[in-house]
C-alpha cells in the first residue's frame, strides 16, 4: 500500500510537469496551430541560464545562486524573451503558413537554439543542485514523501488556478480564448492579433519556465536535449487530450505521467527498459478508440 | 516521332532527374577517396529522402517515423549479412535466431529482408496512423521514432544496445548508391503518377472534394506509408552497408532533422525537389563543414554546420514556403501549339 502512494505521488508529480508542459503546447497550437517544436529549447534555456556560460566540465552556478524571488523572475524574464524574440523573429513571417510549415519552421528553430546551447554550454550534461532543501521527505507513518513532489503538485495546481482566473476573468483572458476560438472572427470583432500571440507566447515562455525550474530542482542535471525528453511527452499529451482544447492537454498530461510512472513501477525488471514502447503502445490503443482525443473539439475539424 | 516526344514528355521529370544522379556520381571517378564517400552518402541520403517524399509529399502529411524505419531497415539487413568475422553475431548479438547467428548472407538477402521489415512494421503501424488527421499523425509518427529508438536501444541482445555493430561488410560504393538512388527516383515516380499517387494527391489538396469523389483516402495513404516505409528501409540499409558499422545513434534526430530539411528545401512536393534539396543540402553542410575544419579562407566555429543549416531551412520557409522547386517537376519545354486554320 505504501509502495502504491508512493508511486501515486511520483505519477501525479510528473504528470504534472508534462500537464504544464502540454499546455505551453496547447495554447500556441489553439491560436495559431503551431505546433511548437522549440518549447523544450525554451526549457533548456530556463534551465542552462541558472549557470555561468563555459565549456567547462565544472559548473560554475550563476543565476542559480541568487535568492529565490530574484531567480525565479530573472529565469521567467529570460524563457518568456526566448519565446517573444521566436516569434518577433520566426512565426511572425509565417502568419499564414500551413500548419504543416510552421511545424517544420520551429523544428528547425528548435535545432538552431540546441546547437547554439551546444556551441556555447558544451555537449556534457552538466550538474547543478537547486534548492536543495526541496529534496527533504516527510514522513507520515510508512510513507516517505518527497517535499520536492508535493511542491511540483501544488505549484501546477496554483499556475492552472491562475492561468484559468486569467482566460475566464480578464478581459485579455477571454481575448484569447476568442482568437483560440476562431481567429477570423475575433480579429474582426477587435482584438488585435499580434498582441494576442505575443501574450500566448509569452505565457507559454512562463510554463515553459516553470517548467524547467521544477525539472532541474528534480533532475539536477542539465543537457542540451533535457527540454526534448519533456516535450516529447507533452505532445503525445495534447494529442491524446485532443489537440486544440487546454483542459484536455492538462489531462493528457497527467494520464501520461501517471500511466509512465505506473509501468515504471508495475512492470517486471526485465521490461522496464521498454517503459516507453508499452506506454506509446497505450497511446495507440487509446488512438484507435477515440482517433480526435479525450476532449474533441470542434473547430479543429475543416467546416464544409 | 510524337509518340516518342509523347513519352519523353511523360517520364522527362525521372529522365532528368536519372542523368543528374548519374553526373553527380560520375564526379567521384578519379576523385580523392573522401569525395567519393560523400557522393556514396549523399546518394544514400536520396534513397532515405525520397522514401520520405513518397508519403509526405503525396499525402500533404509530415512524417518523422522514416529515420525509424530507415533503422529497421539497417538492423534487418545488418541481422543477415553481418559480419565479415564469423565470431561476431554469437558474441554481440546472442538473441539471433540460428539461422542468422551462424550464417552470413549475400547483400540482396539483407537488402530483401529490409524492405519486407520495414514494410511490415509500417503496414502494421499504418493501419493506426491513417486514421489520424494530419498534425496528430505527424505527432503519432514522432511517437513511433521514440519507440524505435527507445526498442532498438534497449533491446542488447540483438541490437548490441546503445553500442555498435561493427564489421558489416561494406559492399555499397559510389556505383551501387547511384543505382538505388535512381531506382528509388523511378519507383517514386511510378508511384505518382499511377491512379493511386493521383487519388492521394487529390486528397491532399482537397479532402473534402476527393472524398466525395470516390477516393478512399485511408488506403491510399497506408499505400503510400507502406511503400515509402520500404524505401526509407532500403535507404538505412544501403548507409549501413556503406559505413559498415551501425548504431541506434546515427537513426535518430540529426538524421531525422537533415532529411526533413533537405526535403523542404528543394520543396516537399515534388520528385525534383526532394532530389535537388539533397543535393544542395550536402553541398551547403559539406562546405560548412569544410569552413569548420579550416580548410578555407577562413575558420567557422564548431556548430556553424548544424546552425547553418537550421537558419537556411528557416529562411526558404519564409521566403520561398514550396521550396527551391516551388513544387514543380523538371519537365520538357514546351513549343508553341501548331497553330490550326
Amino acid at each position: 500500500m505504501a509502495y502504491f502512494i508512493q508511486t501515486l505521488i511520483d505519477a501525479l508529480s510528473l504528470g504534472s510537469l508534462y500537464a504544464l508542459a502540454a499546455l505551453g503546447i496547447g495554447l500556441l497550437f489553439g491560436i495559431l496551430r503551431l505546433i511548437n517544436f522549440a518549447h523544450g529549447d525554451y526549457i533548456t534555456i530556463g534551465a542552462y541560464s541558472l549557470i555561468v556560460p563555459s565549456t567547462a566540465a565544472t559548473t560554475t552556478v550563476f543565476i542559480g545562486g541568487w535568492h529565490t524571488v530574484p531567480l525565479i523572475l530573472a529565469v521567467c524574464i529570460i524563457v518568456v524573451a526566448a519565446a517573444l524574440l521566436s516569434d518577433r523573429f520566426v512565426f511572425r513571417f509565417l502568419r499564414r503558413s500551413h500548419p504543416a510549415t510552421l511545424m517544420v519552421a520551429s523544428f528547425a528553430l528548435g535545432y538552431v537554439i540546441q546547437n547554439v546551447i551546444l556551441a556555447i554550454y558544451g555537449s556534457r550534461p552538466k550538474s547543478i543542485g537547486l534548492w536543495p532543501q526541496l529534496s527533504r521527505f516527510l514522513v507520515i507513518g510508512e510513507i516517505r514523501l518527497p517535499i520536492l513532489q508535493l511542491v511540483v503538485i501544488s505549484s501546477t495546481i496554483i499556475l492552472l488556478l491562475l492561468l484559468t482566473l486569467f482566460l475566464y476573468r480578464t478581459r485579455f483572458g477571454i481575448q484569447m480564448r476568442a482568437a483560440s476560438d476562431d481567429f477570423m472572427m475575433a480579429r474582426y470583432l477587435g482584438v488585435r492579433a499580434d498582441f494576442v500571440i505575443g501574450l500566448a507566447f509569452a505565457i507559454s515562455g512562463l510554463l515553459a519556465c516553470a517548467v524547467s525550474l521544477l525539472l532541474v530542482t528534480q533532475t539536477g542535471v542539465l543537457s542540451p536535449t533535457m527540454g526534448l525528453g519533456v516535450v516529447l511527452y507533452a505532445f503525445i499529451a495534447t494529442v491524446i487530450g485532443g489537440m486544440g482544447s487546454l483542459t484536455g492537454s492538462v489531462l493528457g498530461g497527467v494520464a501520461v505521467g501517471m500511466a509512465s510512472s505506473f509501468l515504471q513501477a508495475y512492470l517486471p525488471p526485465d521490461a522496464r527498459p521498454f517503459r516507453d514502447a508499452f506506454l506509446f503502445g497505450l497511446v495507440v490503443l487509446l488512438l484507435v478508440v477515440r482517433p480526435s482525443g479525450l476532449v474533441k473539439v470542434k473547430g479543429i475539424e475543416e467546416r464544409v | 516521332m510524337t509518340k516518342l516526344t509523347k513519352l519523353a514528355r511523360s517520364i522527362w521529370p525521372a529522365l532528368v532527374l536519372t542523368v543528374l544522379l548519374v553526373a553527380a556520381s560520375l564526379l567521384s571517378l578519379g576523385a580523392s577517396g573522401s569525395t567519393a564517400e560523400i557522393i556514396t552518402e549523399m546518394m544514400t541520403r536520396i534513397v532515405m529522402v525520397v522514401g520520405l517524399y513518397i508519403f509526405v509529399g503525396n499525402s500533404g502529411i509530415l512524417s518523422y517515423a522514416h529515420i525509424g524505419f530507415a533503422a529497421i531497415g539497417a538492423y534487418a539487413s545488418a541481422w543477415f549479412t553481418c559480419c565479415t568475422l564469423p565470431m561476431v553475431k554469437p558474441l554481440y548479438l546472442p538473441g539471433l535466431p540460428d539461422f542468422l547467428l551462424n550464417n552470413a548472407y549475400p547483400f540482396e538477402v539483407g537488402l530483401l529482408s529490409a524492405a519486407v521489415a520495414s514494410g511490415g512494421v509500417a503496414f502494421v503501424i499504418g493501419i493506426i496512423f491513417v486514421r489520424l488527421a494530419g498534425i496528430a499523425a505527424s505527432i503519432a509518427s514522432f511517437a513511433f521514432l521514440a519507440i524505435v529508438y527507445a526498442v532498438y536501444g534497449n533491446w542488447e541482445s540483438v541490437t548490441a544496445g546503445t553500442s555498435s555493430i561493427s564489421n558489416i561488410p561494406v559492399v555499397v560504393g559510389p556505383g551501387i548508391a547511384t543505382m538505388g538512388a535512381v531506382c528509388v527516383v523511378w519507383v517514386a515516380f511510378a508511384f505518382q503518377s499511377s491512379r493511386y499517387g493521383f487519388m492521394l494527391r487529390a486528397s491532399r489538396d482537397e479532402p473534402v472534394a476527393a472524398r466525395s469523389s470516390g477516393v478512399r483516402v485511408r488506403h491510399m495513404r497506408l499505400i503510400a506509408w507502406v511503400l515509402s516505409a520500404v524505401v526509407a528501409g532500403i535507404g538505412g540499409a544501403l548507409y549501413s552497408s556503406f559505413m559498415g558499422i551501425l548504431t541506434i545513434d546515427n537513426f535518430y534526430l540529426t538524421l531525422t532533422f537533415l532529411t526533413i530539411a533537405m526535403l523542404t528545401v528543394g520543396g516537399l512536393q515534388s520528385l525534383s525537389g526532394a532530389v535537388v534539396g539533397v543535393i544542395c543540402v550536402t553541398i551547403v553542410t559539406t562546405s560548412l563543414r569544410a569552413m569548420e575544419s579550416g580548410n578555407w579562407l577562413f575558420q567557422l566555429p564548431k556548430g556553424m554546420q548544424e546552425i547553418g543549416l537550421g537558419v537556411i531551412m528557416i529562411l526558404i520557409l519564409i521566403f520561398r514556403p514550396k521550396g527551391l522547386l516551388n513544387g514543380r517537376e523538371f519537365t520538357l519545354p514546351k513549343r508553341r501549339p501548331p497553330q490550326k486554320a
